[in-house]
């Protein structure tokens, strides 16, 4: 069996949502579930500038690795490193690879084909921020939901209805991040969840399009000094150059 | 649609991790149970493993049956299946959209798209003071304006044969009034007090000690006499806060209502509960 074929069968999971959502409390909270059913994930978290994330993991007793995408899109950097990462769980006899992305760009999405999506999204941040969450809310498998201790039983059920308009064929979870309250029925969804069959994993959604001057380092504000493909405010697309 | 008959609560932990006192106690339809005990005891926590319909995987370890059995993921977790109403302990609201857009949205997701969002407005408006308006910003609300206005959602819109009450006596809204809108007929109704009137008005209540279950308690026939006393003495001081929320002065004959047991002998009549 080659190499390529065994990475492709560890199971990955890939947890996104903005930074404070509760991604690593959830997990924690989860994965001390996993590993009183006697499974062993390596954990990997995806940040931009820095994180304390793997000092949290690093308590858990499994091995953690960390990744900074420094001035890129934290989503591509996972999506290309990943078959180092899944490399990494294997030398560390891991039985699969949990991912924790920053996930600060809202036009991308990192979950792949293979994996399993899971979004956590803060339901104190109010009942339009779903609407506006991008794709990876709307192509997550599952939504997590933190923080419903602060919020009234009105408004979590209003948040729940705004979570299915966006994306309608998600399995919604609660979990306090706090108590890890509902944490068992996600660590169930991690447990039964096997990787896919596809022999080359894909992007489930399309990254941007990143292909005006801006994107290769221009500072320079007015719009004389740009080329590529710009967007006007009225929504229009046109190409400046060559 | 699951019709309730009892819920069941299993007994976990407390906050040092040893079992709860109570190991099991079954709640029928048309029972009114108190909870008490002091601040950070546990209560809220009690009924949010209610609400959640908790299967041993919160904190406290507790299970909770519906009718003698595991309820599904449905039952849980859907808000046109609930079973449960609760007015949480939460006193603001942090939706940012107009009262009446709000009631609707909820209105929605309960399935309940006919009801009326003027009459739950109306309602609300009946609890509290100064009115709500149908196009108030939901995050300019006061305190009470908007535990009034939880108070008539819940009894409306979350309307369910199991009711959840957390401190109805907070944020000076007419709480017997909102207790009456919430409670209504052969529902299972628990309610977190501090206050004694609001305890002793149930037949029984729960004890929280340390995040656990510790005892459950039955009204005596002695309190219950008490009880009517009391229900006595608060409806003068309801009438005295009436009194001074309008900037009037208060007089001795205003206390006319409390028993004379109640009141001190000595030359000046004070009042000790
Ligand atoms: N009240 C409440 N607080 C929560 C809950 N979940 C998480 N928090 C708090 O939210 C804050 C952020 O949680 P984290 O788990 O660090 O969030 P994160 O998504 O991993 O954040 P980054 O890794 O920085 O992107 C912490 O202070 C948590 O204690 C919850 O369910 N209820
Ligand atoms: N059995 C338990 N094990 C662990 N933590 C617990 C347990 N019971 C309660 N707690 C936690 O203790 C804290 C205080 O509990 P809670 O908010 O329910 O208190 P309360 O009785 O409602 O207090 P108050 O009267 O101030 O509202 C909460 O964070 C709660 O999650
Ligand atoms: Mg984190
Ligand atoms: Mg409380
Ligand atoms: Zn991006
Ligand atoms: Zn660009």
């Amino acid at each position: 069996m080659s190499n390529q074929q065994n990475i492709n069968s560890l199971p990955l999971i890939i947890i996104a949502g903005t930074p404070g959502a509760g991604k690593t409390s959830i997990l924690v909270h989860t994965i001390r579930i996993l590993k009183s059913a006697n499974r062993r994930p390596a954990l990997v978290k995806i940040d931009c500038l820095a994180t304390d994330d793997d000092i949290r993991f690093a308590k858990l007793g499994l091995p953690v690795l960390v990744g900074l995408s420094r001035d890129m899109c934290p989503d591509h950097y996972s999506i290309y490193n990943l078959d180092e990462m899944k490399e990494f769980a294997q030398k560390n006899h891991a039985d699969s690879l949990i991912m924790e992305t920053a996930g600060l760009c809202h036009r991308c999405a990192p979950y792949t084909e293979n994996c399993l999506g899971v979004c956590v999204i803060d339901s104190t941040s109010g009942p339009n921020n779903p609407g506006k969450a991008g794709p990876f809310l709307s192509c997550a498998d599952i939504v997590v939901v933190t923080k419903g201790d602060m919020i009234s039983q009105a408004e979590r059920e209003i948040f729940r209805e705004r979570i299915l308009e966006a994306n309608p064929r998600c399995y919604i979870v609660d979990v306090n991040g706090l108590n890890g309250q509902g944490a068992a029925e996600l660590a169930q969804k991690f447990q039964s969840f096997k990787a896919g069959s596809s022999g080359e994993d894909k992007l489930r959604h399309n990254a941007p399009f990143a292909v005006c001057t801006l994107c290769i380092g221009e500072q320079r504000v007015d719009k004389k000094f740009h080329r590529g493909l710009l967007r006007n405010m009225n929504g229009c697309e046109q190409y400046v150059g060559e | 649609m699951v019709k309730i008959e009892c819920i069941s609560l299993i007994g976990g932990i407390d906050k040092s991790g040893n079992p709860e006192n109570i190991t099991s106690l079954d709640i029928r339809k048309g029972e009114i149970i108190g909870i008490v005990g002091p601040t950070g005891s546990g209560k809220s926590q009690l009924i949010a493993d209610i609400e959640q319909l908790s299967q041993k995987d919160s904190s406290t370890r507790r299970q909770i049956l519906v009718n003698g059995k595991v309820p599904s993921p449905a039952l849980r977790n859907d808000p046109r299946q609930k079973m449960v109403a609760q007015l949480s302990q939460n006193m603001n609201f942090l939706a940012d959209m107009e009262v009446r857009d709000f009631l609707r949205l909820h209105a929605r997701c309960r399935g309940k798209d006919q009801i009326s969002t003027d009459e739950i407005i109306q309602k609300a408006n009946q609890l509290t003071g100064e009115p709500i308006k149908p196009n108030d910003n939901l995050t300019i609300l006061s305190g009470g304006q908007t535990r009034a206005l939880m108070v008539a959602d819940v009894a409306v819109i979350s309307e369910s044969p199991i009711v959840l009450i957390d401190e109805i006596e907070n944020a000076g809204i007419k709480k017997h009034e909102a207790l009456e809108l919430l409670s209504g007929h052969n529902k299972l109704i628990m309610i977190v007090t501090h206050d004694p009137v609001m305890a002793l008005s149930a037949k029984k209540r729960i004890i929280m000690k340390n995040g656990g279950m510790s005892t459950l308690l039955e009204a005596t026939p002695e309190e219950n006499i008490v009880s009517e006393q009391l229900t006595g003495i608060d409806a003068t001081i309801l009438q005295l806060r009436e009194l001074l929320r309008n900037g009037k002065h208060i007089r001795e004959t205003d206390l006319h209502n409390l028993p004379q047991s109640l009141l001190c002998k000595e030359e000046n009549a004070s009042l000790t509960l």
